[in-house]
């Protein structure tokens, strides 16, 4: 998923749609982020592309509504809401995530599979 | 161990001796030291420190083992078995000694006349086998060539650096006697005499009775038992000093009546070599043993049993029961005991807190008593000397002259904190003289009132040098192992020692490269949301 600057990004997504959960006081997705464009993109376990900065998911709690959603670990998230995702710092994209007005997140979530089934199918036999 | 210790005239509470037969026989064994006194259950042997004097005599005692044999199992102290060896000018100072000398001397004279003899005879062999066949068969004699005279210079420095050798290891004063004889000495002393006699033997029947004619043959073999004795010497060293330099046991050594520890790390001896070394530590570093800070928790303990009664209600049973009557009391006691809703830790704690708080202010009046005191007194300077020589004082009459400013604030201070019977007026006034002369502060001179020192900084009645007891369960000259356990038992107290081994350390590399030292600032967060 490397970006050539000047160029508009090109993804296969996925749309997923997570209904944020309820807990006491605070509405909870059950998934962490990790990366932004003032972080190390070099530390990130899950890129391909080292230089990568944008926002990735680290880890999905098992039965939490990002899981029930079917967002995978590894995942990276291209827009939140209409909002991009590719380009922010790490605190904007929380900001994003946890908007208390807001009872759903539309995601638009890219990973390595998703580009290699495309590929695959678009391989001539 | 309390209700054993009662020496009187030293221990501070126990004025009589709560006498079993086993007191009586002790606090005579007090006055006659050592006697064959096999009536002691325990291998119980006395140890004592002979004052120091340079020796003369010298490898060795061998007379110890042939002491041992005599005395058996009894558990009697030998004076003379000192760690290096004995002296003549010991045997003169025994007369001068303190009380309890009296009874072995007679194996000391014994072993100090062996050793001597023992090393006359070493000395003077190696000369005798180069001039007896001068003497013996002259004539016959081929002449001694010149390498054969070379020999001779060289036996000459051999037996020169061998007296030497001989009086750097041997002729030091004896720093402790110990109760059964020190094997490796023994050992010594014996190869060096089977060894002398050997040699001898061989030149009685080669040389003396063939009259060999070859003399050169005759020096070197002369040259040869000097070399053997510098070998033999060598071995004495290993032996004694340097075996047990390196370390292998850690001793924990514990006072019983106030809890004192200190941990000595000693190396590969016997028990009765470790107990003289854990001894020599304990007069530098044990604080002084003062049994007048002892009396607060024995009245406490005795306050604790005083409060109950056992009344046998149910009758004198018979006599089988008196055991089980006796266990049940004791039972009862102990559960009432429990029961009981105890304040005297209450008690404990606020008259803790309020010996504190006394102390502390007669501390402060006496540090400020000192302080002006010493302001009375300036020293003078060699020109002043001259010119006004009427009224120039010496340290002790200016110590006199300022004591009595201060004197009543010590004694407040030292009565408060119990340790007025460890310092004399005189006392006071000397080291008042010394703080003077070498112009010490106040505080300097205060130093040793304020804290308990150790034992040597005391006067000589305190050290109780000739009154250790050593109580071990395995044979006193036999190595110390992991946990070896003896007692070192005095006349209020004992130091209990335990031996822990030191462990092996395995000790592994790892080699960093100086380059590769680097360093990034860590920017990666995780947020869960």
């Amino acid at each position: 998923m490397s970006f050539i600057p000047g160029q508009p990004v090109t993804a296969v997504v996925q749309r997923i749609e997570i209904l944020k959960l309820r807990e006491g006081d605070n509405l909870i997705l059950g998934f962490s982020i990790g990366g932004g464009i003032d972080q190390d993109p070099a530390q990130n376990p899950f890129s391909e592309d080292k230089t990568d900065k944008g926002i990735y998911v680290t880890r999905v709690s098992k039965g939490g509504p990002a899981d029930v959603a079917g967002l995978m670990m590894g995942d990276k998230i291209m827009q939140v809401n209409g909002w991009d995702m590719t380009m922010v710092t790490h605190d904007q994209a929380r900001k994003r995530l946890t908007k208390k007005s807001e009872d759903v997140v539309r995601l638009l979530v890219t990973r390595k599979s998703l580009q290699d089934a495309v590929r695959q199918s678009m391989m001539p036999r | 161990m309390d209700t054993e210790s009662t020496y009187s005239g030293y221990s501070y509470h126990s004025g009589r001796s709560r006498g079993s037969h086993r007191h009586g026989e002790r606090s005579r064994d007090r006055h006659k030291s050592r006697s064959k006194d096999s009536s002691r259950s325990e291998k119980s042997v006395t140890i004592n420190a002979p004052p120091a004097e340079p020796l003369l005599g010298d490898q060795s005692i061998r007379g110890d083992e042939m002491q041992d044999d005599n005395w058996g199992e009894t558990t009697t102290a030998v004076t003379g078995t000192s760690e290096h060896s004995l002296s003549q000018e010991d045997i003169v100072r025994i007369s001068k000694d303190l009380d309890d000398s009296v009874g072995l001397d007679c194996k000391r004279y014994l072993s100090v006349s062996l050793s001597i003899i023992l090393g006359l005879l070493v000395l003077l062999t190696p000369l005798a086998f180069l001039v007896l066949p001068h003497l013996l068969w002259p004539d016959r004699l081929r002449g001694c060539g010149t390498a054969c005279e070379g020999l001779f210079i060289s036996v000459a420095f051999k037996l020169l650096i061998l007296l030497l050798a001989v009086w750097a290891l041997f002729f030091r004063p004896p720093r402790a006697g110990m109760p059964r004889v020190f094997v490796f000495r023994a050992l010594l002393a014996t190869l060096v005499f089977l060894f002398v006699l050997s040699y001898w033997l061989f030149y009685g029947v080669r040389i003396l009775d063939t009259q060999d004619q070859d003399y050169q043959g005759i020096v070197q073999y002369a040259v040869s038992l000097v070399d053997a004795l510098l070998f033999i010497h060598y071995l004495a060293i290993v032996l004694l000093e340097l075996r047990q330099l390196q370390p292998s046991f850690s001793i924990c050594v514990t006072r019983s009546t106030d809890g004192e520890t200190r941990h000595y790390n000693l190396g590969q001896l016997s028990i009765q070599r470790a107990a003289i070394a854990i001894l020599e530590n304990y007069y530098r570093d044990f604080p002084v043993h003062n049994p007048a800070l002892l009396t607060a928790s024995k009245s406490r303990a005795a306050k604790h049993l005083a409060g109950l009664k056992v009344y046998n209600v149910d009758g004198p049973g018979g006599n089988n029961a008196a055991a089980s009557i006796a266990q049940s009391q004791s039972r009862a006691m102990i559960a009432a005991a429990a029961r009981r809703r105890d304040s005297s830790h209450n008690e404990l704690y606020y008259e803790e807190a309020e010996h504190e708080r006394r102390v502390r202010k007669r501390k402060a009046r006496l540090v400020v008593a000192v302080e002006e005191a010493f302001t009375h007194i300036r020293r003078i300077q060699e020109e002043e000397q001259k010119k006004s020589p009427g009224d120039v004082m010496d340290p002790r009459e200016a110590a006199q002259a300022i004591f009595p400013s201060m004197a009543r604030a010590l004694q407040k201070y030292l009565r408060t904190t119990r340790q007025q019977h460890c310092h004399s007026m005189e006392s006071i006034q000397q080291h008042l003289a010394f703080c003077i002369m070498h112009n010490m502060t106040p505080k300097a001179f205060l130093e040793s009132y304020l804290t308990p020192g150790p034992t040597l900084q005391y006067g000589r009645e305190r050290w109780l040098a000739r009154q250790w007891t050593l109580i071990s369960e395995a044979s006193v000259t036999s190595g110390l192992k992991e946990g070896t356990v003896f007692l070192l038992k005095c006349i209020d107290f004992s130091l209990v020692a335990t031996t822990k081994k030191i462990p092996y350390i395995k000790l592994s590399e790892e080699f960093i490269d100086p380059k590769s030292h680097k360093f990034v600032l860590r920017l990666q967060s995780e947020t869960s949301v």
